[in-house]
């Protein structure tokens, strides 16, 4: 059976979780910049698939199963919160909202 | 009788204290019957402890009162000590209190402070009282503070002026170095004695220290330092002629019977010590030998009448410095007693004549006052002849020819000293009668307002009695030999051991010391009575010298100078605090951090997100390199 190579997943989850990352840090609307962190746990998750493949073990799967738990429980609550923030700002924009600047 | 002891401090101090806390409720009338009344009852206790004593044993007599406190086995009691000694400070001190308070009865009558100022005579003559009657210097030290501040209150009794207020400061701070030296004296006492009782110190001085040891002469030296600042000996001298300042009778009780005999009394209480520290009583009559000259000629060139005293005063204590130098310890007290008598007369005399004449100090704006005021004249003139030492008829003349004689004839007096005492009884006679006869003769120049009342001129009288009968307690052996006070004074005071073989020149001495204050009273009368513009004359001959002496010989500018330039460019220079800095440091930087940190709270989450990113990356990388 020819099986893709441990690098590759590795790179491609690398790749992905950088993109994930800077997005995070250059996008300004708070529903990118939660679809952005989706990206990375998912990138997370995919290392974590590579990772199990390459040594027969079934945990990197059931950690796999977390992080979309975790992803989930995640998005209701960032949701809930983007809701509020569009609520009291009347935006979108992360930026607007720095009230509690030191 | 000697039971009552503890009453004669306690009097004044409870008239102070009567004063102190009614002072301001009671009738103009009622305050001097409280102020004088308790010094005229101390004096009156004192007069009878003292016919108790003369008439007994004699034997020294101690009273407990209380310990004061108890450290360690430290315990200074509160308690008297009445010996022959402290019997003439007392009875002078009380006495001439007592006529300076009915005296300032008159004098003070029209002040607005009348019930201050007599609060603060009773705690000047308590705090005196207590330091001759004290048994431990603990005590001793507490007189001899309190005496300080009331000269500084009193000295600034009028305080509306800053020049008095500068004046009373001058005088307390400068006390206080010799204060200083004092202490550091008491400290090394206690070390070595383990008590500071006196009587104590002096029994066991002679079996722990050696004479000449270090040990005696640094504490002699320093006991020395606390005297010459109290009785403005050189080079602390400085203070007593700006202490001026103060209302008359003020003056009369500084220089006659309180504060300035004080550094007198703690040298012949603790003579012993002076006894085993040859070096430090040699600087006893070398201090006192220059201070009776300097002061002798800046009083020649003075015109304010107060400060002539102020320098006859410093003079005067000088010769008594002398006499304790060589060993004359009774001659000393014997010139105390009647310099008390005499000085607080010229003070009186001159508080008198300056009043009636509106507060003129100046001497060359008075003259003729002989006519107008017969009585202050009289009297002022006994006083000036006992301070010139007249021969034979004044006070003065017995008390200063027994220093003179003594300061040649003592075994440890020299050439020296009798020089320099005959040339000061010289320059003695020569500024006392010039300051008599500029005031008293010649043409009025300033109108004379009113005539002095009973209450001032009653006092004059007592004590132109006194400075002259009291000098024949004590005749020299040339003229009677009548030795009533050094007799009386033996049981305390050692007698004077004289050199041998040398007796017999004693009316040598005598003449020429008689001849000099007769010359001196001479060429006053030659100078400024006959033909005062020879004194013009030389007063511009040596015009650099004249302003020299009457500025005190410098002093003032050389202090200026040495301590009180640099300490002013010290304080201005260190103005910010030098040691401030240092906590100003820590304010500044903990600023500095907390703005830094309030920065990096910007409120912008993806500012967090950069800082977790970096630090995570940062964690990593450091774990990778260094596991």
């Amino acid at each position: 059976m020819n099986t893709i190579p441990v690098e590759a997943g590795l790179i491609l989850a690398g790749i992905l979780f950088m993109l994930g990352l800077i997005s995070v840090l250059v996008r300004r609307n708070i529903i990118f910049m939660l679809i952005s962190v989706e990206i990375m746990l998912n990138a997370a998750g995919l290392a974590f698939i590579t990772a199990g493949a390459k040594w027969m073990q079934a945990d990197g799967q059931i950690m796999f199963i977390f992080i979309l738990t975790m992803a989930a429980a995640e998005v209701s609550v960032g949701l809930a919160l983007i809701l509020q923030i569009y609520h009291q700002l009347k935006t979108l924009d992360g930026d607007a909202a720095n009230k509690m600047k030191g | 009788m000697k039971e009552l002891l503890w009453l004669v401090p306690a009097l004044p101090f409870l008239g102070a204290l009567t004063l102190i806390i009614a002072g301001g409720n009671l009738k103009r009338g009622a305050v001097p019957f409280v102020g004088a009344g308790s010094v005229g009852l101390s004096a009156l206790v004192s007069l009878l402890i003292g016919i108790d004593f003369l008439s007994g044993s004699q034997a020294p007599f101690e009273q407990h009162l209380w310990t004061w406190f108890d450290v360690d086995g430290f315990a200074p009691q509160v308690a008297l000590y009445l010996d022959s000694l402290s019997l003439v400070f007392i009875f002078v001190i009380t006495f001439v209190g007592f006529l300076i308070h009915v005296y300032s009865a008159e004098f003070m009558h029209d002040d607005e402070g009348y019930a201050r100022f007599f609060t603060f005579l009773n705690l000047f003559v308590g705090s005196m009282l207590m330091l001759v009657l004290a048994n431990n210097l603990v005590l001793l030290y507490l007189g001899w503070e309190g005496v300080g501040l009331c000269s500084y209150l009193l000295i600034g009794f009028w305080y509306q002026e800053e020049k008095n207020g500068y004046a009373a400061r001058k005088a307390f701070i400068i006390t206080r170095v010799g204060d200083t030296a004092m202490a550091i004296g008491l400290f090394m006492l206690f070390r070595t004695f383990a008590t500071l009782n006196i009587q104590d110190i002096l029994s066991q001085a002679p079996g722990v220290w050696q004479v000449g040891s270090e040990a005696a002469v640094a504490v002699g030296l320093l006991l020395l330092g606390g005297a010459v600042g109290k009785s403005a000996q050189l080079p602390l001298q400085s203070w007593l002629p700006d202490a001026m300042a103060g209302p008359s009778p003020v003056s009369a009780l500084i220089h006659a019977a309180t504060m300035v005999t004080a550094g007198v009394y703690l040298i012949s209480r603790m003579f012993t010590i002076f006894e085993l520290a040859p070096v430090a009583q040699m600087w006893v009559g070398i201090i006192g030998a220059l201070t009776l000259l300097i002061s002798g000629f800046s009083a020649l060139t003075q015109y304010d009448l107060k400060r002539i005293l102020a320098y006859s005063t410093i003079s005067q204590i000088g010769y008594m410095f002398l006499a304790l130098g060589v060993g004359a310890f009774s001659s000393a007290i014997f010139h105390f007693m009647i310099h008390a008598f005499f000085k607080a007369l010229l003070f009186l005399g001159a508080g008198a004549v300056i009043l009636l004449l509106h507060h003129e100090h100046d001497i060359f704006r008075m003259g003729g006052l002989r006519k107008k005021l017969p009585v202050i004249y009289w009297t002022f003139l006994i006083g000036a002849g006992s301070l010139a030492a007249l021969p034979f008829v004044t006070g003065g003349f017995y008390s200063k020819d027994q220093i003179l004689w003594f300061a040649y004839a003592g075994e440890k007096g020299n050439m020296w000293f009798l020089v320099a005492a005959m040339a000061g009884a010289f320059i003695t006679a020569l500024y006392t009668f010039r300051m008599v006869f500029v005031t008293f003769f010649g043409t009025e120049k300033t109108h004379v307002a009113h005539h002095a009342g009973k209450a001032m001129t009653i006092p004059l009288v007592v004590l132109a009695i006194l400075s002259t009968v009291g000098g024949f307690i004590e005749l020299p052996h040339t003229m009677g030999h009548i030795q009533l006070f050094s007799d009386y004074l033996k049981p305390v005071l050692p007698a004077i051991s004289l050199k041998d073989g040398i007796e017999s020149s004693e009316w040598i001495i005598q003449l020429i010391a008689g001849g000099l204050s007769l010359s001196g009273v001479y060429i006053a009368y030659y100078l400024y009575v006959q033909s005062p513009k020879t004194v013009d004359r030389i007063k511009i001959s040596i015009s650099a010298l004249h302003g020299y002496w009457f500025s005190g010989w410098g002093f003032d500018d050389l202090y200026n100078f040495l301590f009180v330039k640099p300490f002013l460019w010290l304080s201005r220079a260190n103005k910010a605090d030098v040691v401030d800095k240092a906590y100003d440091g820590v304010v500044v930087s903990t600023d500095y951090f907390h703005r830094g940190f309030a920065w990096t709270q910007s409120g912008i989450m993806r500012w967090y997100m950069m800082g977790i990113v970096i630090g995570t990356i940062l964690v990593v990388t450091l774990s990778l390199i260094y596991y």
